[in-house]
């Protein structure tokens, strides 16, 4: 069960990685994302640095969001969703394992490279990292919301709008948090670890319930 | 072993497509389900792999995993070949090996380069499946209904795209199947190379409740 488990993640992570996988575009988009916002606010540093946690939260849900449109969708295309649903891993731990390397290819990455999109927005050192830890905390949470609504919209055609129609509303709690924690240390009202804290709770709680209701809506939506 | 099914009804999009459906499929005998377009093979095998909900009737297994789903016993070989493009036919057959595989009853299983070589594959198996035809993608699909050993095979025209040389392999793959004890339930419109298969007619059901 593990090796199945193991050769799962290993197929997910390579048709990401290879050309066309989707996992280096979401990092683009994330970059132009951020990039844009500061010529729609205009050239005010001061300003741009203290909602620069904000922007790039903003700019990793919809990357990641968006990035998760074709979660099922190939698999349901070729046949293969077909196979999974008999295969020896329970459905729900196949969503689990596909969402966890999705998250590894696309979301981690994120992360990882916020701070270094963050000091295009004049941000200092501190909030970079708060900004960071709390992405790496909170986007498990939005990797797993999306999967559900990838999952619902497994059999249309063009489902990634109403993807996002269907998962945005839902991770509004997740955005709340995740920006309060990322500016403790510019001047948010709410301590970090209490906001931190609720982010973790959110995956956590996200990672033990997503995968039951995005494999019940795999079941049942197909035809 | 023993698939039987017993009065079955299948529904799909609110059009009743099979109903009152009997037959039984045994170990070493293969049964091909024929009948026109639209008479309710494929759905028929979707239906046994438990992709679709039965409307009516019950589909026993007799000699098979008590603690397994039929599906879970169940090679489904449908339209769709179940490949990425992007990874190499040896990465595809290692997956399905991997995922497919690993029930208690299976025996073990030929390992992916072997099967590759059986199907004549053995060369272009580290091309991307995405640069392949669509004859040799289908050998590939082919191969992976020995990767994993389960003991139903649900063949929805599994010679499609075949040359007539892989069609040969094919029905030895078949017949090797059905010696060791499997069972085959094929859909098809043409000969696939077994001889002496029963034929199970399915005709497609006459429009209830439809005014002339």
């Amino acid at each position: 069960m593990s090796a199945a488990a193991a050769a799962l993640f290993l197929r997910e992570w390579r048709i990401a990685s290879r050309l066309g996988g989707g996992a280096s575009i979401g990092a683009v988009f994330f970059l132009i994302l951020v990039s844009i916002i500061p010529f729609a606010v205009g050239p005010d540093l001061a300003l741009l640095a203290r909602i620069g946690p904000a922007i790039l939260w903003v700019a990793a849900l919809l990357a990641t969001l968006l990035g998760l449109d074709r979660l099922f969708d190939g698999d349901s295309e070729d046949g293969s969703l077909d196979l999974l649903v008999n295969a020896s891993l329970p459905l729900e731990a196949i969503v689990l394992v596909k969402c966890a390397a999705h998250w590894t290819a696309s979301a981690l990455p994120l992360a990882i490279l916020s701070p270094l999109y963050g000091l295009m927005l004049g941000m200092g050192a501190w909030p970079l990292a708060l900004t960071a830890l709390s992405l790496v905390a909170g986007t498990p949470a939005l990797t797993m919301i999306g999967a559900i609504g990838a999952a619902l919209t497994v059999s249309l055609r063009r489902g990634g709008l109403l993807l996002a129609a269907l998962t945005l509303p839902l991770a509004i709690p997740v955005l709340i948090f995740g920006v309060a924690a990322a500016s403790a240390a510019s001047g948010s009202a709410a301590p970090f670890a209490s906001s931190f804290l609720m982010l973790c709770a959110f995956s956590l709680g996200a990672i033990a319930l997503a995968p039951f209701a995005a494999a019940a809506a795999l079941r049942r939506v197909r035809d | 072993m023993r698939l039987a099914a017993e009065n079955v009804a299948i529904e799909r999009g609110g059009r009743l497509v099979i109903a009152g459906l009997s037959f039984e499929a045994r170990s070493g005998a293969p049964l091909l389900l024929v009948g026109p377009n639209g008479s309710g093979k494929s759905t028929l095998l979707r239906a046994i792999a438990g992709l679709l909900p039965l409307t009516g009737g019950a589909l026993t297994l007799e000699g098979g995993a008590a603690d397994a789903s039929i599906g879970e016993q169940a090679h489904l070989l449908g339209h769709a070949d179940g490949l990425k493009g992007a990874l190499t036919a040896h990465e595809n057959l290692a997956f399905w090996a991997a995922t497919l595989g690993g029930g208690s009853l299976s025996p073990a299983a030929q390992a992916p380069s072997d099967a590759l070589r059986r199907l004549g594959l053995s060369h272009i198996a580290d091309f991307p499946v995405r640069a392949l035809s669509a004859g040799q993608k289908r050998r590939v699909a082919l191969a992976r209904l020995v990767v994993a050993r389960r003991p139903i095979w649900l063949l929805d025209e599994p010679t499609t795209a075949l040359d007539a040389a892989a069609q040969a392999l094919f029905a030895d793959v078949m017949r090797e199947h059905l010696s060791a004890g499997g069972v085959i339930l094929a859909a098809t419109h043409g000969p696939i190379g077994l001889d002496g298969a029963a034929q199970l007619m399915l005709g497609p059901l006459p429009a209830v409740g439809v005014a002339p």
